[in-house]
């Protein structure tokens, strides 16, 4: 039992730690709080059940073809809606609730309501300590961490990165420093699509796809955000270890725990926030605390 | 008698029909209320009652984030937990209706105050991601004790206001007319009796100012919660008894987004604005499904609207419309017609930029003729 709880949450986490790290970053960036970046995931994930099962590509090719599919479909959105009214963190958000459901619409459209399959990338189970863990799960924990280190390489030693943290700091004063600030916005949108999308590889062959498969991640996903602490993204990574844990927990040890998965780490969050209002890594303002 | 009637006249006159947008309020409560005696069809009057339910429900939202600024995202939940409150003290208890409508806006009221404590200390974004959280928690609740519940089905077998159509439907516009009113009246910032519309404007506008002009902005936040609860309660008590159903349908995150959807589409901080709201966009969605293709594509259809409306009237479609044909008189501040030349009341000029280009235009002709 505690063995299964403490691998199962590991992996779970480290799962939710990819997608919430790609939606931290856009939003301690350029403050978009995008909403949609779920949707991108199940966007790239239909796009490799296309490549897959439609056009008889090999694993690989169309993982590569979904993610850059994906990534040109996130940076046109940008273009076309979320830099127009960037000022206005609400329409932002809302905006980016029309897109998801605009992406669900159509695949509606084209797949049906339908539940789909991708191929795992690894078959096969590891027994460690007489729990059953596939490769898949594996596979995903230890990719997600490797992109997590390169990401984190990325912004802390690259001076991309250094541009990047810049304008997460301070958009204008990055601006008179010579930064791009646009063209920033742009890179990051690009990564954090990115992310999106390599984890709807990762986490495809696990949880199966349809069109609706963007609402339970997304609430997963902000929770994690605010309970780091918005900003931070070192502090979504840990939160994200901590909502899976707690899901795992309650999973295993609660009876009919299934249902109450996602609703623990909602309580999770607003105790947390109930403490510490502005998240576990998050800095305010004195001026703004209330 | 005949001076009352005269007063009246005087005052619809003066104040509802000069007025474009009193005027289009007047025309739609006639034709809401004269709709049964035109088409006793079941099928549009079930259009028109739900729009009706829904347009108190997004008003109530309107109430919350447009007015008192603070932005709930999980608002279903107050719908939610009035329509299982109703629902259950019906099936169980038998009462009717007229008391468990309170009773269930009552509970969403309570849920509203216990969601407001956590808001008293965020804001913004945070805020707006911890109530989207409660509705998710009560799911798995309603998930788990399936034999309270009713789990995914819900509850059943709630009882209807009236064997007949007609005065159900009654019944409903005209909780509707006073909730609307009451919000409304509540809200207004120019009002001279209640001071609490101007306060909720100042706590949305600058919460730190506010208080510091000694405002109990705890106060008035937790107002606006119980308030805009209550208002969203009575809208699930009347949908439950209604389609004589609750079900946990009510507190998906979709249902709390439509609140949103409709009252920004109308404008967001005014109530007419999400009455509006969902008089325009709930009907062309039932109309849309009617035909086969539409069916497949009218929450395509709803989105496209949405993103085009933020993109370009990113004030709502009736704050668009009535900055078209009203006019504020920059004298008297009293709003006119658009195509009047006169305010109605001090006949001073309404576009003076036009009267001072047209007497330059004048002179210079007089000078030519000269």
């Amino acid at each position: 039992m505690l063995l299964n709880i403490l691998i199962n949450g590991l992996i779970v986490g480290g799962i939710y730690a990819l997608l919430a790290v790609g939606f931290a970053l856009i939003f301690s960036v350029a403050r978009i709080l995008n909403m949609a970046h779920t949707a991108f995931y199940m966007v790239s994930a239909y796009l490799i059940f296309v490549g897959t099962s439609m056009l008889h590509l090999p694993l690989f090719p169309s993982i590569l073809l979904a993610v850059v599919v994906t990534v040109i479909l996130g940076i046109l959105c940008f273009y076309l809606f979320f830099d127009r009214i960037k000022e206005h963190e609400f329409a932002v958000m809302i905006i980016a609730v029309a897109i998801a459901s605009l992406f669900q619409e159509i695949l509606l459209l084209i797949f049906g309501g339908t539940i789909r399959a991708i191929p795992h990338i690894a078959e096969g189970f590891l027994d460690i300590g007489g729990t059953n863990v596939s490769y898949q799960h594996i596979f995903a924990f230890f990719l997600s961490m490797l992109i997590l280190i390169i990401l984190w390489v990325m912004l802390s030693k690259t001076k991309l990165g250094n541009a990047i943290r810049a304008v997460a700091q301070d958009s204008e004063i990055a601006n008179l420093m010579g930064i791009d600030v646009r063209r920033i916005y742009v890179i990051v949108m690009a990564i954090s699509v990115g992310l999106a999308a390599v984890s709807a590889a990762v986490m495809g062959p696990i949880y199966m796809i349809s069109p609706l498969m963007w609402g339970q991640p997304l609430v997963i996903v902000l929770a994690a955000v605010i309970l780091g602490g918005a900003g931070s993204i070192g502090g979504a990574v840990v939160a994200s270890f901590i909502l899976g844990y707690a899901e795992s927990i309650v999973v295993f040890m609660i009876p009919g725990g299934a249902f109450l998965g996602g609703a623990a780490s909602m309580v999770v969050m607003v105790l947390v926030l109930l403490i510490r209002p502005e998240g576990l890594f998050g800095v305010i303002f004195e001026e703004e605390r209330l | 008698m005949k001076g009352y009637l005269y007063l009246f006249h005087r005052w619809l006159r003066g104040e509802v029909l000069s007025i474009p947008g009193r005027f289009i309020a007047l025309i739609f409560f006639v034709c809401l209320f004269l709709l049964p005696v035109v088409t006793q069809e079941p099928y549009y009057l079930r259009i028109v009652t739900l729009a009706i339910i829904f347009a108190i429900f997004a008003a109530s939202w309107d109430v919350l984030a447009g007015f008192a600024g603070q932005l709930n995202l999980g608002h279903g939940l107050f719908f939610g937990v009035a329509a299982y409150a109703a629902a259950f003290i019906n099936i169980n208890l038998h009462w009717p209706p007229w008391i468990t409508i309170p009773i269930g806006a009552v509970a969403a009221v309570l849920v509203g105050l216990i969601v407001g404590i956590p808001a008293l200390r965020l804001r913004g974004m945070y805020l707006a991601l911890v109530t989207l959280s409660f509705p998710l928690i009560l799911v798995g609740l309603v998930f788990v004790f399936s034999d309270v519940t009713g789990g995914e089905l819900g509850l059943f077998g709630v009882s209807v206001f009236s064997k007949s159509r007609v005065v159900s439907y009654y019944i409903i516009a005209i909780t509707f007319t006073v909730c609307i009113f009451i919000m409304y009246k509540f809200t207004d910032a120019g009002s001279k009796y209640l001071r609490i519309g101007i306060l909720l404007h100042a706590l949305r506008e600058d919460e730190i100012a506010a208080r510091t002009s000694g405002i109990n902005t705890t106060k008035y936040k937790l107002l606006a919660f119980a308030v805009s609860g209550f208002f969203a309660g009575i809208a699930g008590g009347l949908y439950t008894h209604y389609l004589r159903i609750a079900g946990p349908s009510t507190l998906e995150l979709f249902f709390s987004f439509n609140a949103l959807l409709w009252s920004i589409f109308g404008g967001l901080g005014t109530i007419y604005g999400a009455v509006a709201g969902v008089f325009i966009l709930y009907p062309m969605t039932e109309i849309l499904s009617l035909f086969d293709l539409g069916e497949k594509i009218r929450f395509l259809v709803l989105a496209i609207i949405l993103i085009f409306t933020l993109l370009y009237m990113p004030e709502g479609i009736t704050v668009w419309v009535l900055d078209k044909i009203e006019v504020k008189c920059p004298r008297c501040k009293l709003v006119n017609v658009f195509w009047r030349k006169r305010c109605r009341s001090c006949r001073a000029d309404l576009y003076p930029e036009k009267r001072k280009e047209g007497l330059q235009e004048r002179k210079h002709k007089n000078e030519v003729s000269i």
